[in-house]
């Protein structure tokens, strides 16, 4: 008996490797109970059930996506302090070979699928149906069902670190490695299952946004009055669409290797490992745009309303997106130059990379152009963005580069590229993310937050930015590669090495500060009681916040773009009041259990898979299945909310 | 009501349009289409398993019954021809085939390494 407990715990929770992993279990186990007491205590099951789990509205599933994106920065930004604090000194002990290998392996995967992905999809959640003027996306039941398989995907790969083990192949699993000859644990397979079962929400959330986008809009918002944000979201989802089928194919036939013994990516049988790195880069590099594209929608949001003056080069914008999506499919060889594929391909590819820098040139012009002679306030999201021009200017020149294919055989894989996509996705994705959430954070929650707080977090982070990663660029060049876990001392990194720690704890402490920014909000936060507080300019500011759930209470006819800000300066904003008299019953889609039902399926199924422990996953697939069969003889899943109780809201909200 | 032009529900394309659609193809074009994908798997299936016939042949005739199988896709389950509004379908359509035969080609380009020594 107590054999076989130890057996259990040695295997499964890993007992056997010491304090880091019973910190953890202790902290996730308290956490749990906390949780749970908290809801028991307050009786709060039945409310989160029904306003949370069970609910299809945009802006609550904005919301829950919110919430795990945060979470997930702190998981991934957690592993990021660890590796940094392995690096600091020469010779270090303080993690072993294999767990830094997990660590830079979980770091990687979480910050791309589970925190930069959540995150873009909050904003797509919250902002868009609101700005075209919608009562919600295309199929919300789908937006759901979308979020639950993020969810539990994301719940599978993390459960990993206690249970089983952690994936430690990279965050791009390159086989042989990743194979099952030299990588024997489940935590592999819990890489490739998490990733599939996110991997499928991700590509409804794109089919479902380009629906929404497309057939969704108001009367009167053409394509061309559309904001830009909602354009940057159009084109992330068409980057989505086609590339996200890239790495479902990679990941099952690498799965499909590890689990029935087949031989895509082997060697041996005629397989051929570079298949999958190339496969894997026909979804990675388009993946890069795909959390930056909305990015920059969030900018010229910013831009436009922080400095009052509408966006320059609308149209330039436009062209300039839409190109960075079609040109993303044509670039993915340089992330593996110095696979040898020939001087011709490496040529093509390297032409195409630079050729990236135009449209996105042209944006950021655009922006500074807005800028110029504008009245700026600088707010948060107006900080974050100004802090942005430079750092991204900066990232895409190191970019261009290592676009240089003969160039990059001495940078690649080398701290000088760590460098580069750190400063184009934090400088880039995580700024843009965070001014999207203040910007839309009122809108969402109902109240602003704090200013002074929210300028710690900012100069902690931006400056921690800098301290930690200009010195990569040296150490790259210097020779240090990347996922090496320590370095003797006689080579001279020790020197970098410490400053790039010290930048990486600064820019921890900037992540408390936006905790504590968050909680001290919550109570004294300044109520946004005009439902306008940034004096904004695109339709989702003429709605009270937080939003009645059916958002528009009337729908309103567009006649230009910035509509409410033309409609402001006109003197006419009563116009988009709803009057009595046009209030119809709304048409709602009624909530539903079965998407966060058919999540702990395919987590069951998941499960399954990890430990080929095959009744547990053909259980969990049938479960899958019964979600589907038994939404396909659902009827009644829509109702209308009554006339009066619209009014009643309004009035309540002191719109009639 | 509130969905008189379809655009102002809460969920256009949803379920509220669903029982038209019903009316319009009823079960009998789904069957013939379940029943032709499922022939066409077995097709190649079934090919690829016995080895019918050498290497290069067998793999042409195995993309053309992919192709088939996009087309009875497009057609019996997804009503390509059909629809009203722009033809938002056609274009989406026509950029993932040039991503598609794009990928595909320039993937076999990759993965000829062709400049090295064999």
């Amino acid at each position: 008996m107590w054999e076989g407990f130890r057996h259990f715990a040695d295997t499964y929770l890993m007992w056997n490797e010491g304090p880091l992993i019973w910190m953890s279990d202790v902290l996730i186990l308290l956490t749990s109970i906390g949780i749970v007491a908290v809801l028991t205590y307050f009786k709060k099951w039945k409310w989160l059930w029904d306003e949370w789990l069970t609910t299809v509205d945009h802006k609550k599933i904005g919301i829950m996506y919110l919430i795990c994106a945060l979470l997930m920065f702190f998981r991934g930004g957690v592993d990021a302090l660890l590796m940094r604090t392995q690096l600091a000194l020469p010779n270090n002990h303080f993690l072993d070979a294999e767990h830094y290998d997990q660590i830079f392996t979980t770091h990687g995967t979480i910050m791309i699928l589970f925190m930069a992905m959540p995150f873009i999809f909050a904003l797509f959640n919250i902002a868009v149906p609101l700005q075209i003027g919608a009562r919600d996306v295309a199929f919300p039941y789908l937006n759901a069902i979308s979020f639950w398989l993020f969810f539990f995907g994301a719940l599978l790969f993390n459960i990993s670190f206690v249970f089983g083990g952690s994936p430690d192949a990279g965050w791009t699993s390159y086989p042989p490695l990743s194979e099952l000859a030299f990588d024997k644990g489940p935590g592999e397979n819990f890489y490739l299952l998490g990733l599939q079962i996110s991997g499928i929400g991700s590509i409804a959330t794109g089919i479902n946004f380009m629906a929404t986008i497309l057939k969704m809009r108001a009367p009167g918002m053409t394509l061309m009055r559309m904001p830009l944000f909602t354009w940057s979201v159009l084109a992330a989802c068409v980057v989505i669409i086609f590339a996200f089928p890239a790495l479902t194919v990679a990941l099952a036939l690498l799965l499909l290797d590890r689990i029935v013994g087949t031989h895509f990516f082997t060697i041996l049988h005629g397989g051929n490992p570079m298949m999958f790195i190339n496969l894997f880069w026909i979804w990675g590099h388009p993946e890069v745009y795909i959390v930056i594209l909305p990015a920059f929608g969030v900018f010229s949001e910013v831009v436009a309303t922080f400095a009052r003056k509408r966006i320059f080069g609308y149209g330039s914008m436009v062209v300039a997106l839409m190109a960075i999506s079609v040109i993303s499919f044509f670039v993915w060889v340089h992330h593996f130059f110095t696979m040898g594929a020939g001087a011709d391909v490496n040529t093509f590819f390297a032409v195409a990379t630079m050729a990236v820098g135009i449209p996105t040139g042209v944006k950021v012009f655009n922006w500074l152009f807005t800028m110029y002679r504008g009245r700026i306030r600088m707010s948060l999201p107006m900080l974050w963005t100004v802090a942005f021009v430079p750092c991204f200017a900066i990232g895409g020149a190191t970019g261009v580069m290592l676009a240089v294919a003969p160039a990059d055989y001495q940078y690649h894989n080398s701290y000088f590229l760590i460098a580069h996509f750190h400063q184009v996705l934090i400088g880039g994705t995580v700024f843009g993310m965070l001014a999207g959430m203040y910007y839309w954070w009122p809108k969402m929650f109902g109240f602003l937050l704090d200013e002074r707080l929210g300028r710690w977090a900012f100069w902690f982070f931006n400056i921690g930015f800098y301290v930690c990663f200009m010195p990569q660029y040296a150490l790259g060049f210097m020779g240090m590669q990347r996922r090496m876990y320590t370095y003797p001392a006689d080579l001279g990194w020790g020197t970098l090495n410490f400053i790039s720690t010290i930048g990486a704890y600064l820019m921890g402490i900037g992540f408390l500060f936006m905790v504590a920014q968050i909680i001290y909000s919550i109570r004294y936060g300044q109520r946004d009681l005009t439902g306008d507080p940034w004096d904004g300019r695109t339709l989702e500011w003429s709605l009270p916040s937080p939003v009645p759930h059916y958002n528009f209470a009337v729908i309103p006819t567009v006649e230009d773009r910035d509509y409410w800000w033309v409609l402001k300066q006109q003197g006419r904003t009563q116009e988009l009041r709803p009057r009595p008299e046009e209030i119809q019953p709304i048409h709602m889609p009624k909530n539903s259990g079965r998407p966060f039902l058919m999540g702990v399926a395919f987590f069951v199924a998941g499960i399954g898979f990890v430990f080929n422990w095959y009744v547990l996953a053909v259980l969990g697939l049938l479960g899958v299945v019964a979600c589907m069969v038994a939404r396909a003889f659902e009827y009644d899943d829509e109702y209308h909310i009554p006339v009066e109780e619209v009014q009643h809201t309004e009035a309540a909200l002191g719109r009639l | 009501m509130a969905n008189a032009s379809g655009q102002h529900t809460a969920f256009g394309p949803g379920p509220g349009a669903h029982g038209e659609e019903e009316h319009k193809h009823g079960a009998g074009l789904y069957i013939a289409g379940y029943i032709l994908s499922l022939v066409l798997t077995a097709i190649s299936f079934w090919l690829a398993l016995t080895r019918a016939m050498p290497l290069g042949p067998l793999m042409l005739v195995l993309i053309i019954l992919a192709g088939l199988q996009i087309v009875v896709q497009l057609f019996f389950f997804m009503h390509v021809t059909e629809g009203d509004g722009p033809p938002w379908h056609s274009m989406a359509l026509l950029l993932g085939l040039i991503f598609t035969f794009a990928i595909a080609l320039m993937s076999m380009w990759i993965m000829s390494f062709h400049y090295q020594v064999q």
